[in-house]
């Protein structure tokens, strides 16, 4: 505020002649602009560059990943012989493990319905807005909810046997609860502290999902038996 | 920075009558030519004429939409290379694959730098997106911004999926069977959404010939869209958010 230029003031009866700006200041509103000392730069050339920089590295990767590497090509598609395992691309594998476990409709609908409202809401979601870390200043009843609900998805998960999600599920729960009164532990128990609720379910769904994913790209041979990926190799 | 190009046949170039009625501006060795650089291109002016500084650093971004979308341009640069070379039919399409490997010049190496920027582009949006929320960026005055990315990753796995099918080898065609079966169990609308999408019951030269339209028009014409108005936002809202301790006045937002 130092830089503004002093302000005449002019006393008249008439409030046509002296033209009179009024500005209304709000202390929870104020208009000052965040970080005004934050330093700037030209976006051309620094960040164009950048840009042209980066585009060059993509292009020469996969230009090597390309000479490396044929895309796979089979034999010409034939509706009366079905490949076994008939796979969908990786990223629909998490999917298509599901698949194993779940009546289709479960597995290739309502599944993938729910994480895509899921996504969609994260920024409207209060929860998210005023992310804080989840024990701070928590009491007895968040502890109980964090167990119950873990609890839920595990025996849930349980009930059809899918393993893939319950393991990770679990693994996530006994990480949140050693979180709690993390504060002034070790480094890991202090980094764990910080995460906020939001935080944890985004890593338990990329979790689930990434593990889902390995599972079905690597570890499912005929008829969706478990294999390991060399023993699949080698048949292969 | 030093100037791009100062030499004297560039300067003679740059100040002719012919160059200046297509750019208007001089070499860009003043703020205010380097601003011009970015506000009077229609592709650069997606850009503020300035950025903090913050946001070059690497841990800021990791760069990962811009890796996704270096791969959205060299899906289309390739994308139109191989058009060239390719009918929608059975079993020419399958034939259309030995072709490339064996008749058209870099024809392998055409269809392998499509298939792995496929791979990459996909892999990067979930990378982008994971970044994002971890970097709390989807909060306001971003919120719709999200929605938008949200769009745009459906979009890219419609574009990689559509594409699994053109090869028409058992892999393509298995793959497809797998995914469309799922559609079909949706509850009232499965079933005529599945039969809209193959033009059929079955994976077949209607399903290849719908998939090739989708893949080379509906799809790249829907990216570019929300890809455009997503750019542009990221102006709109504030420019790029990094890890959310660097802007304490977010912290704030409600």
């Amino acid at each position: 505020m130092s830089s503004m230029p002093p302000l005449d003031v002019v006393e008249s009866s008439d409030p046509m002649a002296t033209p009179r700006r009024v500005a209304l200041v709000r202390p929870d509103m104020r208009p000052a602009v965040r970080m005004t000392d934050e330093p700037y730069v030209m976006t051309f050339p620094n960040l164009i560059i950048r840009e042209i920089i980066l585009f060059q590295i993509v292009v020469v990767g996969l230009a090597v990943a390309a000479m490396l590497f044929d895309a796979p090509l089979e034999g010409i598609a034939n509706p009366l012989e079905t490949p076994n395992p008939a796979k969908a691309p990786w990223y629909f594998l998490g999917l298509q493990e599901l698949l194993h476990y779940f009546p289709p409709v479960v597995a290739g609908v309502l599944m993938p319905v729910l994480v895509v409202i899921a996504l969609v809401v994260i920024p409207y979601a209060r929860i998210n807005l005023s992310a804080q870390e989840l024990w701070k200043g928590a009491g007895a009843g968040r502890l109980a909810a964090v167990i119950g609900v873990a609890s839920a998805i595990v025996l849930l998960f349980a009930a059809f046997g899918c393993w893939p999600i319950v393991v990770p599920t679990a693994c996530v729960a006994l990480a949140m609860l050693a979180a709690r009164g993390g504060g002034d532990g070790g480094a890991i128990r202090t980094t764990l502290a910080r995460v906020t609720l939001p935080e944890w379910i985004m890593l338990w769904f990329t979790i689930v999902a990434a593990i889902l994913t390995i599972i079905g790209t690597f570890f499912r041979g005929p008829g969706w038996t478990f294999v390991w990926p060399w023993a699949a190799a080698a048949a292969g | 920075m030093r100037a791009l190009s100062t030499g004297p046949i560039s300067r003679w170039l740059i100040d002719s009558s012919l160059y200046r009625s297509v750019v208007r501006h001089g070499v860009a060795d003043t703020n205010r030519n380097r601003s011009l650089v970015v506000f009077e291109n229609l592709f650069l002016h997606v850009h503020p004429v300035k950025v903090r500084q913050k946001t070059l650093r690497f841990t800021h971004t990791y760069w990962l939409g811009g890796v996704a979308f270096a791969c959205a341009l060299i899906l289309i640069a390739t994308g139109i290379l191989l058009m060239f070379y390719y009918h929608p039919s059975v079993p020419q399409a399958y034939r259309d694959m030995k072709e490339l490997s064996f008749v058209v010049d870099n024809g392998t190496f055409l269809r392998n730098m499509h298939r792995w920027a496929a791979h990459l582009m996909v892999l990067a949006s979930f990378l982008h997106m994971l970044r994002v929320f971890f970097h709390r960026a989807y909060r306001p005055p971003r919120q719709f911004n999200w929605v938008i990315g949200v769009v745009l990753l459906i979009v890219t796995l419609l574009l990689s999926y559509t594409g699994y099918l053109l090869p028409w080898d058992q892999l393509a065609f298995w793959g497809v069977s797998v995914g469309t079966n799922m559609a079909k169990e949706a509850p009232l609308l499965g079933e005529k959404v599945r039969f809209l999408l193959l033009g059929g019951n079955i994976v077949s030269e209607n399903a290849l010939l719908r998939f090739y339209v989708l893949h080379c028009v509906v799809l790249p014409v829907a990216l570019l869209l929300f890809l455009s108005v997503h750019i542009w936002r990221v102006r709109k809202d504030g420019g790029v958010q990094g890890p959310p301790d660097d802007t304490p006045g977010q912290e704030e937002v409600r």
